[in-house]
């Protein structure tokens, strides 16, 4: 099992390699002067010289190159122009609130999609498959952004059951003391159920918005793989042995449908972590995609690189621990690896 | 259609069989005619692509004429009738400025579909060229697309694009070459295995034993084979390019206002939808929802036309 794991991140390595590079080319080797970049528009001459220099853009590319991945290593992501803060940290102090949003929004995918799947697989040509396939198609093709809104429109100003769309919490409420980051889990170790309550009222249009985004190709994947597995023979045989529909469906075939969905989860996090950013500026979410959005705005380069590179590397990460999950689920896939 | 013909035991469904395969055998004049009574069976089979067909006509036509039907200018502002909700005067009401809806969506279809066109066109150019080259020389070439794959499926896309355009520059050209990278590895990977398959193929044998040089065969004959399956590749990734170029435009980047463009009109309706002018973002949004729509469904129905499965 080691070994396993092992092996699987020296796959990851190069992806996190790649990531990096691209992160660079995207600053210094792109047409314009990325010192001029990183200087603003209202800069001097002399300003763009001096940021030059400190930047080390006067010399040549691969000692450039090292010197990037030297700071990368240590955690050093640059400094942002518009509030001078080194990006690091604003990214560490705003990534749990992303976290939460797109954590709960594949739950609430999960919860809607894997069921809906199952239904449309055990009775396929039934309403609930026609269903399925409805959602799934008009699931992918709904701007995330659109939906966001009209959920917005419809549940805080036509009926008033949610909170305004601004933010995490809402101002009459402080935010929990902070164990993780993420305001459900921090109210609920303080027992602060007020607070819980408020900041589930805030999550739970955007992490909708997220779910309905990641619904489809979760729900078509768990419909296609029930599809195969119930025609299967070792399914044929246990209801052959009497055994209940139930146990036939949720104990045998459930179990091994679900290895496909898994392997999904990989395209479903792409979609959520990009969907996130625009989540994020519909609700007025203070993630780290809004924290993008802001700096691209201002013409705020850094900012913008340690996002996507923060992004790629839980990507990467996250598509890591995917496969790892799917050896310990799997025990055929740890004796092929 | 032996086989199809010796299971059809219902009197009925044998004499249609006959038929059919007459009518097959009067059809094989041209590869061209096929395809077309195909497509016609296909269309008649399955109404929901006939209607995607109906569908991509009239945001085409809109494209096309969009300034010849709309009544007002896209530009114009009249802040005299401003915020004003749908009417006979103003059929998806107006904006902040007093500018018209409705001119402004049907204008903008010229736009996003121009984006959208592009950077399939030009995703087809580079990824689809590249993933020729990789299946059908291998080694080098191979390891080099594939590792380029690899590197880009590493981002999450969105993030990518929005990366890709903030560090090239803000504009419409850089849209479109993002999109275009992010969709490289799907169109890479497509073209590579469809390639693969055929280099040792009966006619690519054929065409080298007569003397063409490679480029010449992997262009003039293998190229040509692929072509259907790339084509639904390119409409099923249509939907995707249009999304993504109106969720980068939505968050600021591209386009500029006041330029008519789906994903900015959303974006300007945004602040206004939480105080109850529903319809200045809605509009824009259910026009890009029905065109990704329309291109979703309109690709599920050509890997209908064009999947040989399907085709007997």
């Amino acid at each position: 099992m080691l070994s396993m794991t092992l092996k699987r991140m020296m796959v990851a390595l190069p992806s996190l390699v790649g990531v990096v590079i691209v992160t660079f080319v995207l600053t210094r080797a792109l047409p314009g002067d990325p010192a001029a970049y990183f200087a603003g528009p209202a800069a001097t001459k002399e300003a763009i010289d001096q940021i030059r220099s400190k930047l080390g853009l006067d010399k040549p590319l691969p000692t450039q190159f090292v010197h990037y991945v030297w700071d990368l290593a240590r955690g050093d992501l640059g400094q942002s122009l518009s509030t001078g803060q080194p990006v690091a940290t604003e990214i560490r102090t705003r990534l749990p609130a992303s976290a939460e949003l797109t954590l709960v929004g594949l739950l609430v995918s999960m919860t809607i999609a894997v069921p809906l799947g199952i239904l449309a697989a055990t009775r396929p040509g039934s309403i609930v498959d026609h269903t399925c396939r409805v959602v799934a198609t008009a699931g992918v093709s709904l701007p995330v952004f659109f939906t966001g809104l009209i959920l917005a429109y419809v549940f805080y100003y036509l009926l008033g059951l949610s909170p305004a769309p601004l933010g995490r919490l809402d101002i009459f409420y402080s935010a929990p003391p902070r164990v993780t980051g993420l305001y459900l889990i921090d109210s609920a170790f303080a027992r602060d159920w007020e607070v819980f309550a408020a900041s589930l009222k805030q999550l739970i249009l955007p992490a909708a918005t997220l779910g309905i985004f990641s619904l489809a190709p979760i729900a078509r994947m768990t419909r296609a793989s029930m599809l195969a597995v119930l025609v299967s023979d070792f399914v044929r045989t246990a209801r052959a042995s009497g055994l209940s529909p139930f146990t036939v469906v949720f104990t045998y075939a459930f179990r091994n449908a679900m290895l496909p969905v898994i392997t999904t989860l990989g395209m479903v996090f792409s979609f959520l972590l990009g969907a996130n950013v625009l989540v994020e500026k519909v609700f007025a979410w203070p993630g780290i995609g809004s924290y993008a959005v802001e700096a691209l705005i201002a013409s705020d380069f850094a900012p913008v690189q340690g996002f996507v590179l923060t992004m790629a590397a839980m990507y990467v990460m996250l598509n890591l621990l995917i496969d790892i999950l799917y050896g310990l689920i799997d025990p055929r896939v740890r004796i092929e690896a | 259609m032996t086989a199809s013909a010796a299971v059809a035991v219902d009197a009925p469904a044998a004499a249609a069989a006959v038929l059919a395969a007459a009518k097959a055998e009067r059809a094989r004049g041209t590869g061209l005619t096929v395809t077309l009574a195909h497509a016609r069976y296909v269309l008649a089979e399955n109404p929901v692509t006939a209607f995607a067909f109906g569908l991509f006509a009239l945001i085409v036509l809109a494209a096309l004429i969009g300034p010849l039907i709309t009544a007002y200018d896209p530009l114009a502002s009249d802040t005299a009738s401003a915020l004003k909700p749908p009417s006979a005067r103003h059929w998806f009401g107006t904006d902040q400025l007093g500018r018209d809806i409705f001119s402004r969506v049907v204008i903008a279809t010229q736009l996003d579909l121009f984006i959208a066109i592009a950077s399939v066109a030009l995703v087809f150019l580079m990824g689809g060229l590249a993933g020729l080259a990789a299946g059908y020389f291998g080694g080098w070439t191979e390891r080099i697309v594939s590792r380029i794959a690899d590197t880009v499926m590493a981002f999450p896309l969105f993030v990518l694009a929005m990366g890709i355009v903030a560090a090239l520059g803000n504009t419409v050209q850089n849209i479109i070459l993002a999109t275009a990278i992010v969709n490289f590895p799907l169109y890479a990977r497509v073209a590579r295995a469809e390639a693969n398959v055929r280099r040792e193929a009966g006619f690519v044998q054929a065409a080298r034993l007569s003397g063409n040089g490679e480029l010449r065969i992997l262009l003039g004959h293998i190229l040509p084979n692929i072509m259907p399956i790339m084509i639904v590749q390119m409409s099923l990734t249509m939907g995707y390019a249009i999304l993504n170029a109106a969720g980068l435009s939505f968050i600021g980047l591209g386009v500029r206002p006041p330029t008519p463009e789906w994903g900015i009109m959303v974006a300007e309706g945004a602040a206004f939808m939480v105080s109850g002018e529903w319809w200045i973002a809605f509009f824009p949004g259910a026009a890009l929802m029905v065109a990704v729509f329309c291109f979703n469904l309109l690709g599920d129905g050509l890997r209908d036309i064009v999947d040989p499965q399907r085709r007997t």
